[in-house]
């Protein structure tokens, strides 16, 4: 039809009957029965009807009873052919059905927006009504989803039921239909929250509710994380599948909580197979489940963290104890022991950085349940001497025996620094290490190299202070090298007093780096003398302000000893060398002769004596021949002695200074807690108690543990001394006396 | 002293064994700027009846004589208050200034004025306040020897008996068994001293349910404490 000046305007009723015809063709197109498309005519022809009936004159502009005719066409069209079409299928079929009648009325909705276009442009621009689409959408919506959205909701659910129950559904339907389902919320997901995921949920709440129920009995903890890990698996792909992305952390959370939070107790403490269970079979790959599956829950790794700890620290007890069932006589086998422990280190670090992805909620269980058992003592020693020991004897091995790879030997350095982090007492640590550290520097042979990188390392970690008095010992040693040439060039160049025969080798130590040593009044034979005196005179030379003060009982002396057989070389230390030496201007002396010639203490005399006389080389003959010394015996050179050795080395047996060095430090933590209360009470000026000891405690942690009842009396000592008082208010709190 | 209201110079209240005898003395009108010369001298004369005539103060032998003038035994707390009173600075020791500040204050100047201003004194001295510093006067007035901070284990028995014995009974007698038995402290400085008077007032005794470890007491008071319970186990 064209657009003709008709002299009669179309009323609705004609307009009508041309639209429903047209409709009704449109309909049976997209319902795919046999009726031939639309031709190009045909279509103009809808959209000028529609048109002309727009601009007509009123009263005969029929733009609103169009736009109502439209809407009412769709009303009857979901009212009597789609909703009964639903409506009479079931189950998958129904799911079918509604997807199908879904496509239709799309496509019908654009045919006919095309037909009422002109509607579109001016009427409904004009006078804000909803545009065809939307009028055409919300038809269906209100007329279709509306009456069956329930069943289908419940038909999608009990198949996702079967699916996973472990049997094939359609997935692309599912998709569609629940794509239907977020599109009917027009804009929002409303639709789709109210009328599916709420009541998805509560079907998997109960569904996964059940299941945990009865694995957590059936099951042991490792065959319950394979099937949780499978299930979460499995929801995410289903969310993927056909689900909106939007359920995906509702969906997940709600899986966790059922499988994994509420039977997290019972899981985890499973008799034989739960977390203490797996740590106690190196179930590496279980527990890295474990830590998978509760990464993600808040809180969900603390007992397993726990568990982690408690059996890192049984573990370690069980080393101690061993130990110290096996120590025999108060000897602890510490080079065994620590060996153990770093090996333990070793296995469990392995555990955090591997099942445990490096999270610092098991860093520190590792760290709390090593400190637990580190700072135990065994056998009366403690761990901070037992690891200098360690090192001690690691470092002896090592410079004797070449054989040893640099590499072990740093990477057992390693491991060392690591333990001692653990040991709250490092001062006392330090201490006994600088003891080991002066003998192995004095009487041994050590590695430079390896007593360097040691003191580096621990530099490194514990700071500067640390070290400074061991790296001063080291470096004297060095010194020492440069200034015995310098010595000996002195006697070659000077050729002064050079002692006859005596070859004559001195090690300055600076005193603040090493050890207190006693000194003794020791009476050297004449040819120590002379060596004395010829070293202080070029020592005078190079340096005006500094005092010697010799250290006899460190010294080491190579005698010949004339035997009637054969004369044999001795080696031993100068305490030796001096007694040994008085026999030759008299075959006898008695006890009481020797402490006057030699001026020796008596512990020092009957030590060495007995050394000589009644150990494995008798060098001196002793009246009466009984085991021990005592004031009333009598000596004499023991010229008969053989050995078929050339040479032969006399130790003297060391004195055991543990004792001194627990004063010695206990000593010195005196003096850091004071040093420490005045530094906070200046800075400060008034603090309560409780603050002062809580922050001397962390200021001091670095190096020990201070006890509380020391501090408090610290802190009473330096009322009476007047750098803090009380104050008058408020007896609880100090002030700090400028 | 507090204010006595002015008595009138009474004939009915002439027993000499009245605890509550007003001050009598001065005449009340007598301004306080202008001393008759009459009380200085009566102050003064006073002062040299026991007095050393060579090294012109009171010296332990005056004092002994003070005391039996005044019938009370010469370890009583009295004297000490009195001592207290004048800011004696020496124990055994009295000067001239420090006499005149005691007997002004308590406006006598006679021994028999004096004997009755005791138990006045006593009054004033029990005041909480003013026996705080009574208190840790107490302790200063023992030190003899200059920058001496520490009084031995047997002094402070007799001071504390001395001083607390008539209040704090119970706790004296516990912490004077203690201080004999441990072996850890020979001495006792001022704050520890200061201490065990805020242990009897602020520690229920004896029971010590409010006693804290964890606070500020000193370390001796710990001590006691730990002792106490162990013995009452």
């Amino acid at each position: 039809m064209s657009s003709r000046q008709n002299p009669e305007p179309m009323t609705i009723e004609e307009g009508c009957k041309l639209i429903d015809a047209a409709v009704t063709k449109l309909t049976r197109i997209i319902e795919g029965k046999p009726e031939p498309p639309f031709a190009s005519h045909e279509y103009i022809g809808n959209y000028t009807i529609v048109y002309n009936m727009c601009i007509q004159k009123p009263p005969y502009d029929l733009s609103g009873q169009l736009y109502e005719k439209y809407g009412a066409i769709f009303q009857d069209y979901d009212k009597d052919t789609i909703l009964p079409s639903i409506m009479e299928k079931h189950d998958e079929y129904m799911l079918r059905e509604l997807s199908r009648w879904s496509d239709i009325n799309k496509i019908m909705v654009r045919w006919l927006s095309h037909f009422f276009y002109y509607l579109d442009r001016y009427y409904i621009a004009r006078s804000g009504n909803s545009s065809l689409t939307v009028v055409g959408m919300t038809c269906f919506r209100d007329h279709v989803y509306e009456k069956v959205h329930f069943n289908v909701k419940q038909v999608v659910i009990a198949l996702i039921h079967k699916e996973r129950e472990g049997q094939q559904i359609d997935r692309a339907l599912l998709k569609n239909v629940l794509d239907l389902f977020v599109q009917n919320g027009m804009g929002n997901m409303e639709r789709y929250e109210k009328d599916f995921e709420d009541f998805f949920l509560t079907e998997t709440n109960s569904y996964y509710s059940r299941k945990a129920s009865r694995w957590i009995q059936e099951d042991s903890c490792p065959e319950y994380m394979i099937k949780a890990e499978e299930s979460l698996k499995k929801e995410k792909e289903r969310v993927s599948h056909y689900l909106h992305s939007d359920t995906e952390p509702k969906l997940l959370k709600n899986v966790q909580t059922n499988l994994l939070v509420l039977v997290a107790k019972q899981l985890l403490e499973k008799e034989n197979s739960g977390c203490s269970a797996l740590l106690r079979d190196d179930k590496t790959d279980d527990l890295s489940r474990m830590y998978r599956l509760y990464h993600e829950i808040p809180e969900g790794l603390e007992p397993v963290a726990v568990a982690f700890r408690l059996h890192v620290t049984a573990e370690g007890n069980s080393l101690i104890k061993q130990a110290e069932d096996a120590a025999t006589s108060g000897i602890v086998e510490e080079q065994v022991l620590v060996r153990k422990i770093i090996d333990l280190h070793d296995k469990y670090m392995a555990y955090v950085t591997d099942c445990f992805q490096n999270h610092t909620l098991f860093h520190k269980a590792l760290k709390e349940a090593f400190e637990i058992f580190c700072n135990k003592k065994v056998a009366g020693s403690s761990s901070a001497e037992m690891l200098a020991t360690f090192c001690d004897n690691l470092f002896k091995k090592a410079a004797n025996d070449k054989s040893n790879d640099d590499s072990t030997i740093e990477s057992t350095i390693d491991n060392v620094v690591k333990l001692l982090d653990y040991i709250s007492d490092k001062d006392l640590f330090a201490e006994f290490y600088r003891k080991k550290l002066a003998r192995r520097l004095l009487f041994g042979r050590f590695s430079d190299d390896h007593e360097r990188s040691i003191l580096t390392k621990l530099k490194g970690q514990f700071g500067g202070q640390f070290t400074s008095k061991m790296e001063g010992m080291v470096t004297d040693m060095q010194l020492g090298k440069d200034q015995q040439t310098g010595f000996e060039e002195y006697f070659k160049n000077t050729n002064t007093g050079k002692p006859k025969g005596v070859d004559f080798t001195v090690t300055v130590l600076t005193t603040g780096f090493w050890p207190s040593y006693k000194t003794s009044d020791l009476n050297l034979p004449l040819e120590m003398v002379n060596c004395i005196e010829s070293f202080k005179a070029h020592y005078e030379i190079k340096t005006k302000h500094r005092r010697l003060m010799w250290i006899y009982s460190l010294g080491n002396c190579n005698l010949t000893g004339r035997f009637d057989a054969k004369p044999i070389e001795l080696i031993v230390s100068t305490y030796q060398a001096a007694v040994l030496c008085a026999f030759n201007n008299t075959e006898r002396l008695t006890y009481q002769e020797l402490i006057d010639q030699l001026n020796l203490g008596h512990e020092d005399l009957v030590r060495v004596l007995h050394s000589l006389s009644c150990a494995k080389y008798k060098f001196l003959k002793k009246e009466p021949a009984s085991k021990t010394i005592s004031k009333t015996d009598s000596f004499e050179f023991n010229s008969k002695f053989t050995d078929k050795m050339r040479r032969i080395k006399v130790p003297l047996p060391p004195v055991d200074d543990r004792k001194k060095v627990v004063e010695d430090v206990d000593k010195d933590r005196r003096y850091a807690i004071d040093a420490s209360l005045v530094r906070i009470m200046k800075s400060r000026k008034v603090l309560p108690h409780q603050q002062l000891v809580s922050e001397c405690v962390e200021q001091l942690s670095r190096m020990f543990k201070p006890d509380i009842k020391m501090i408090k009396k610290r802190i009473e000592d330096l009322i009476s001394r007047d750098y803090l008082e009380r104050d008058t208010e408020n007896p609880s709190t100090f002030k700090y006396v400028a | 002293m507090p204010p006595r209201s002015a008595p009138k110079p009474s004939k009915k209240r002439s027993n000499p064994d009245s605890v509550t005898s007003s001050a009598t003395g001065p005449v009340p009108s007598a301004s306080n700027k202008k001393k008759s010369s009459k009380e200085v001298d009566g102050t003064d004369k006073l002062f040299d009846k026991y007095a050393n005539a060579s090294s012109g103060v009171i010296d332990p032998e005056g004092i002994e004589k003070l005391c039996s003038s005044l019938e009370v035994p010469h370890t009583d707390i009295r004297i000490l208050m009195l001592a207290w009173r004048m800011k004696a600075e020496r124990q055994g020791y009295f000067t001239k200034a420090e006499w005149r500040i005691a007997l002004e204050a308590l406006k006598v100047d006679t021994i028999g004025k004096l004997k009755k201003a005791l138990p006045e004194l006593e009054k004033e001295v029990r005041e909480p306040l003013k026996f705080a510093d009574f208190y840790a006067y107490a302790f200063q007035y023992c030190l003899t020897e200059e920058k001496q901070k520490f009084l031995d284990i047997k002094t402070i028995c007799q001071l504390l008996d001395m001083v607390l014995g008539s209040t704090f009974r119970a706790q004296v007698d516990y912490f004077i068994d203690y201080l004999k038995i441990q072996k850890d402290y020979k001495v006792i400085n001022m704050d520890q001293w200061r201490g065990f008077y805020r242990f009897c007032n602020e520690i229920s005794f004896p029971d010590m349910t409010n006693y804290n470890l964890e606070l500020a007491w000193p370390s001796i008071l710990d001590d006691f404490f730990e002792w106490l319970r162990e013995k009452q186990a």
